[in-house]
């Protein structure tokens, strides 16, 4: 072969081999993409069943229930609406009433039942896509003096 | 004193950074040589000023020194003394002075090291390097100033969070820095290429062992932050395809294309823009983890909280670097002439696969962790990709690599028989199909990419071993002559070798975790019985337990196997009252085939019965231990004499000596 046409064969490789990695991505993309909602978005769309979806907002106070099995109830708010969820296993370390918390799973009759509560490993950390629910829900003011006082901000201790 | 000490050396090093980021460039353009010779005092300076800097904040953690800022909010007096030096580096400042130093003894490890360079390139290296600190530098002293005093002093601090006592965690953060910042040098040597306009074997030569030194301490980074996050979060998974995981991941990618292609370029004299590319993509993906990381713009299970601010600072940074060097990789990129041709069957052109499959398997991850921002910033709603996707990508680029991987080293140069190693490694295809019978047999309810991995991991280990015996004409020509043929095996060879054997087994021990898995969680009372996998754990109650700075609740497992006494597993959930956090220590029995893993949670009920989840997690063990014979190949390789010395100069050769171990 000549120069030409070699360097040709690999570019054409290095071509295919991005082509397929495009359309692996994208397939892959259709099915593994979760989207996140706060619990007032969760009241306003309809979010179907068979999507698997995130959930975050705040670990509402006092509405942890354990059962039997290691099943916990808790709600999650965004100071506007809550949404109920059932999780079986046990919970991070960092799980507390009153802190934020995004939870994967599928809604079902207006139960969230999350197989996933996303850990942290700083309580002081919070999710953006929670402080940003927060904001949205209006009610950001509010929290940001609650968290502010728990030392619960980003950027308020160092981490 | 100490402490303005420490602030004011670090200054001080600013100040003799600028000057080595500008005289010696300006001199190795002119052609002045004492402007280019202050290179190597002033990177040794450098390094010095850092040290002590850093040495002061230590010192301040060591004496609980509670008028600085740093040390009120991750330290505390009862804490454990091996903790109080950690929490040096358990925290943005401190650990982005880590960062300095790191970046600092590298560039003072060329200028000693770097005596047989030749004398522009070392000017213009050490010049480079210093032009990254600099900017490092501004960043650690206007964001994140580690000395910032606080009065009147508290009398205690806050305390360390308690996820980082933990002796893994302790030695990660130098790991995965060494790693990162490792790179820098290979950039440094790209950057200071694309000026002088030349890149050839020699420069090939230096930059192989300061790229696989990088790559070395990258994978033990990457390796023990996995380690830590399966015993110590409890969760009983070791990898996540969490932004922050990938984080580290990305360049570890690319850095491996790196380490290949500069094999290219060195023996070869070919690849060489692709390989000074690869040098800049390395870094460049680097400071985006460090971005990542430090911004908290994703949402992560490892993140720590974050400031906003200096998020921008390092994407300000970030930029300046990637425009910086990209802009010049298209000016005077294409100058860089090429002399060996080769066939695509050949060595090159397995090392050119290799180069293709990682970098694309690099897009990907790099595309999955930086699509939910793109989305967010065009408003398409808050998104995270998750594990299925990265599986579902990455895992069929791994298969061709995995496959050529074993076949590239049997290669020759230049020109290649695909047919002839077809029917050469017969051997090795018999053995890969009685792996995969063997799986099959043995483990019949395992899903089909099980067998497919398994394949894979026999294929590539026994292929490695192929290489070695064909290498030494085993079993064809007398065992003298091939004992004498094995002892000839540079350092280096036996470095690829062990290298690509650890991959084999690392391998195996994610296909055999991902695919036999036994999870079980549910309540269990003193003296009810699991069985799992076999063994049958019998939770004997749990007691309250004291550490020297925690208190916890002990749970006790007896495991017995057919009847007869196994193990015994004692996890833990400990609450640090200082920080007010709660920690789960996994416990976990390793096997040759796989660990015994148990947690205890939350009590229930007053009869003392306790959420337990309990796991077999097959051949675990073999991913460490993988990973453990990845790096020691990448120590064996650094120590082969060849990846030593720069140049045939042999004055500089017992020096030279010195340099893997400061590296």
């Amino acid at each position: 072969m000549k120069p030409k046409r070699r360097r040709l064969t690999f570019v054409l490789i290095g071509l295919a081999l991005l082509g397929a990695a495009a359309a692996l991505a994208l397939s892959a993309f259709e099915e593994s993409i979760v989207f996140f909602y706060s619990p007032s978005e969760v009241r306003e769309k309809t979010v179907g069943e068979e999507r698997r979806i995130r959930v975050g907002g705040l670990v509402e106070e006092g509405s942890i229930e354990r059962a039997e099995g290691g099943l916990v109830r808790f709600r999650i708010t965004d100071m506007a609406e809550v949404v109920p969820v059932v999780y079986t296993g046990i919970l991070p370390d960092l799980f507390r009433e009153g802190q934020g918390v995004v939870a994967e799973g599928r809604l079902t009759n207006g139960v969230f039942r999350a197989d996933e509560v996303l850990a942290r490993h700083d309580e002081n950390y919070m999710p953006p896509e929670v402080a940003d629910a927060l904001k949205k829900s209006g009610q950001w003011q509010h929290m940001e003096r609650a968290l502010q006082e728990s030392g619960q901000m980003a950027g308020e201790t160092a981490p | 004193m100490i402490v303005e000490t420490g602030h004011f050396a670090l200054v001080m090093a600013l100040v003799v950074a600028l000057v080595q980021a500008t005289l010696p460039l300006i001199g190795a353009q002119r052609g002045n040589e004492a402007w280019m010779a202050m290179a190597r005092p002033a990177a040794i300076a450098q390094m010095l000023f850092v040290s002590v800097s850093f040495g002061c904040l230590t010192y301040a953690y060591l004496t609980s020194d509670f008028s600085v800022l740093n040390v009120v909010n991750n330290s505390h007096s009862a804490k454990p003394l091996i903790y109080k030096i950690s929490g040096v580096w358990g925290n943005h400042e401190g650990s982005m002075l880590l960062w300095v130093l790191i970046l600092a003894v590298f560039g003072a490890a060329v200028a000693v090291f770097g005596a047989n360079l030749p004398p522009t390139l070392k000017a213009r290296v050490l010049g480079v390097q210093a032009l990254v600190s600099v900017g490092f530098f501004l960043f650690v002293l206007f964001t994140s100033n580690p000395f910032e005093r606080i009065l009147p002093a508290p009398p205690d601090g806050h305390g360390l969070n308690p996820l980082l006592q933990d002796p893994g965690l302790a030695i990660h953060p130098p790991f995965l820095y060494l790693g990162y910042v490792g790179f820098s040098i290979a950039f440094s040597f790209a950057i200071a290429a694309l000026i002088e306009g030349r890149v050839d074997a020699a420069w090939a030569r230096w930059v192989r062992p300061w790229t696989l030194a990088a790559w070395m301490f990258l994978t033990a980074g990457i390796g023990l932050g996995s380690w830590w996050a399966y015993y110590e979060l409890g969760w009983g998974g070791w990898w996540f395809w969490d932004p922050v995981e990938n984080a580290s991941f990305l360049p570890w990618l690319s850095g491996t294309a790196l380490l290949h292609s500069a094999v290219v370029v060195e023996k070869r004299d070919t690849l060489k823009g692709w390989t000074v590319f690869l040098a800049i993509v390395t870094f460049s993906l680097s400071l985006l983890g460090a971005f990542l990381v430090r911004s908290g713009v994703l949402t992560s299970v490892h993140a720590f909280a974050t400031d906003p601010a200096r998020g921008v600072f390092i994407l300000v940074l970030l930029l300046i670097v990637i425009g910086g060097s990209f802009a010049l990789f298209a000016w005077r990129g294409p100058s860089l002439k090429a002399s060996g041709l080769f066939l695509p069957v050949s060595r090159e052109g397995s090392l050119l696969l290799n180069n293709l499959l990682l970098t694309t398997a690099a897009a990907v991850v790099l595309l999955g962790t930086l699509y939910p921002l793109f989305l967010d910033a065009i408003g398409g709603g808050k998104v995270s990709v998750g594990a299925p996707f990265f599986n579902a990508v990455f895992v069929p680029l791994m298969v061709p690599l995995l496959v050529a991987m074993a076949i590239g080293p049997l290669l020759p140069w230049k020109r290649g028989d695909l047919v002839a190693i077809f029917w050469r490694v017969q051997l090795v295809l018999g053995l890969t199909g009685a792996a995969v019978f063997l799986t099959w047999v043995f483990a019949a309810d395992g899903p089909m990419f099980a067998l497919l991995g398994m394949g894979l991991a026999a294929w590539l280990a026994v292929g490695t071993l192929f290489e070695i015996g064909e290498r030494t004409r085993l079993f064809r020509a007398s065992m003298a002559e091939s004992g004498r043929r094995l002892r000839r095996v540079s350092r280096a060879a036996w470095g690829m070798t062990a290298a690509h054997f650890g991959v084999a087994v690392l391998v195996a021990g994610i296909t055999a975790s991902s695919a036999w898995t036994v999870e079980s969680i549910q309540t269990m009372r003193p003296g009810e019985t699991v069985q799992i996998a076999g063994y049958d754990f019998t939770f004997e109650g749990a007691r309250d337990t004291r550490g020297p700075n925690y208190e916890a609740v002990t749970g006790t497992f007896t495991v017995t196997r057919d009847e007869r006494p196994f193990t015994v597993l004692r996890p833990e959930r400990r609450v640090y009252p200082v920080e007010g956090q709660q920690t789960t220590e996994a416990a976990i029995r390793s096997t040759f085939l796989g660990d015994l893993y148990a947690v205890i949670g939350e009590a229930e009920g007053a009869d003392g019965a306790f959420v337990t989840r309990l796991y077999f997690n097959p051949l675990v063990p073999w991913i460490w231990a993988g990973l453990v014979i990845m790096c020691i190949g990448g120590v064996v390789s650094l120590s082969d004499r060849r990846h030593r010395v720069g140049a045939p100069s042999r004055r500089h050769r017992a020096q030279a000596v010195e340099s893997p171990a400061a590296a």
